[in-house]
């Protein structure tokens, strides 16, 4: 599954990044602790989480992550909008919680990685 | 096409004008029937634009049209009065997607394409554009390929009893924004020295931790080292205070952090870093002393079975 797929799927923002839409998702994390996302989550995954500040888009450059998904319409800076677009990093949103956002993905069959 | 050809397409912001086929046969609207026919049948070509003298595109004509010519017994006519003057074109400047679009919409096989000023500059088809995509997208991978290919030959190409290289990254304290900057070049340097994908994640993972750490925790901010030789990385991530008053519970006890809320609040801290920096290295040294600073020492065995340059 792409993550194309996934933003209509759930009817996600495309807030940045709208050039790497095509990843190929390999399943997903969730953590809003950046130690704990560098820890586990895989190349290719999509992340969920609060978090919505530029380093966010650090971790996922350098554990190319396929997606981030910020829930809970978290305001996201100009600033990190740019560097999304910059890394080409799909920078998606939505009003929904984390809890909403992971059982969907889970029901379009992405799977967890542990 | 497929979609994500198209969104690569999109990525590489391809104008018409780099794919086309610049070399147009044309003919005017004087031109024989007759002629026509041999002009495609010779050029193995299945339609024509139409320009007039000044060059100006006024119509196209297929080789439908000339059967239909021929049904109809006109195979006397000249070109003027059957070709067909309902013109779809596309720019040159316009992106490949604007003519994808147009393709999908109308169905024709080929687009000729005008410039700004209305004369015919080229002529598009679907197998135009699919040859223009794999072309630049193979010189994007030999591009990279030859960085990798002189990067992973230092060791070889440079003599001496043990190169290495050393590469140093100053990080400024409380800079967020810059945060990973750093392990991205790190990461970048090991992947184009074709160090193996698990062995530079684990790097950059380690490097990333150290990273934040200095930005978070440091008072003057603090420099990193990456020296990289033919079979190992090291790390030495050094600053100047304020250093760790318990190294041994910073090392040792799951979630002691002494990260400061406000920064908690953005998701660092969690008294992970030194753990996951541990976790991903071969080995590790952390020597600090209050009001001296601190010195982290950690090396990676770069295994690379796939690089026959690097000696065993």
């Amino acid at each position: 599954m792409i993550v194309n797929q996934v933003v209509h799927a759930l009817n996600l923002q495309v807030v940045a990044g709208a050039g790497a839409l095509n990843r190929e998702i390999t399943g997903g994390y969730c953590a809003d602790l950046l130690s704990c996302v560098m820890a586990r989550a895989r190349p290719g995954n999509v992340w969920v989480t609060l978090q919505a500040h530029s380093n966010v888009l650090a971790i996922a450059v350098l554990l190319e992550l396929a997606a981030v998904i910020i829930t809970e319409g978290v305001p996201i800076a100009e600033e990190v909008k740019a560097r999304a677009d910059a890394e080409n990093i799909a920078l998606l949103a939505t009003p929904h919680t984390t809890f909403w956002v992971v059982s969907e993905l889970g029901r379009l069959g992405i799977p967890a990685q542990e | 096409m497929t979609t994500p050809e198209i969104t690569h397409a999109q990525k590489l912001d391809f104008r018409v004008g780099q794919v086309m086929t610049r070399r147009v046969i044309t003919v005017t609207p004087g031109t024989s029937l007759v002629e026509l026919k041999e002009i495609m049948r010779v050029n193995r070509i299945s339609g024509v634009p139409v320009v007039n003298e000044d060059g100006d595109l006024v119509g196209i004509i297929s080789i439908e049209d000339l059967l239909r010519a021929y049904e109809d017994g006109a195979f006397h006519e000249v070109v003027g009065g059957r070709m067909s003057t309902n013109l779809i074109t596309v720019y040159d400047t316009d992106s490949v997607d604007t003519a994808m679009q147009k393709f999908q919409q109308t169905g024709v096989g080929r687009l000729p394409v005008v410039n700004a000023w209305g004369e015919l500059v080229g002529i598009l088809t679907k197998g135009d554009i699919m040859r223009g995509l794999l072309r630049e997208i193979q010189m994007d991978t030999q591009d990279e390929e030859i960085c990798r290919y002189r990067a992973s030959h230092i060791f070889h190409d440079v003599e001496s009893d043990d190169t290495s290289l050393i590469l140093r990254y100053r990080i400024p304290p409380r800079d967020f924004t810059a945060g990973g900057a750093a392990s991205s070049k790190i990461k970048r340097a090991l992947m184009r020295l074709g160090t193996e994908p698990q062995i530079v994640r684990r790097a950059a993972i380690a490097a990333y931790e150290a990273e934040m750490n200095l930005i978070i925790h440091t008072d003057h901010g603090g420099l990193i080292t990456a020296k990289v030789d033919a079979y190992q990385l090291t790390l030495v991530v050094e600053d100047d205070g304020p250093g760790i008053a318990d190294v041994k519970r910073a090392l040792e006890e799951p979630g002691y952090t002494t990260t400061p809320p406000e920064i908690r609040a953005m998701g660092f801290g969690g008294g992970m870093g030194l753990k996951n920096i541990r976790k991903c290295a071969d080995t590790m040294k952390l020597e600090s002393e209050v009001g001296r600073g601190t010195r982290l020492e950690i090396s990676l065995r770069l295994h690379s079975r796939d690089t026959p340059n690097q000696k065993r």
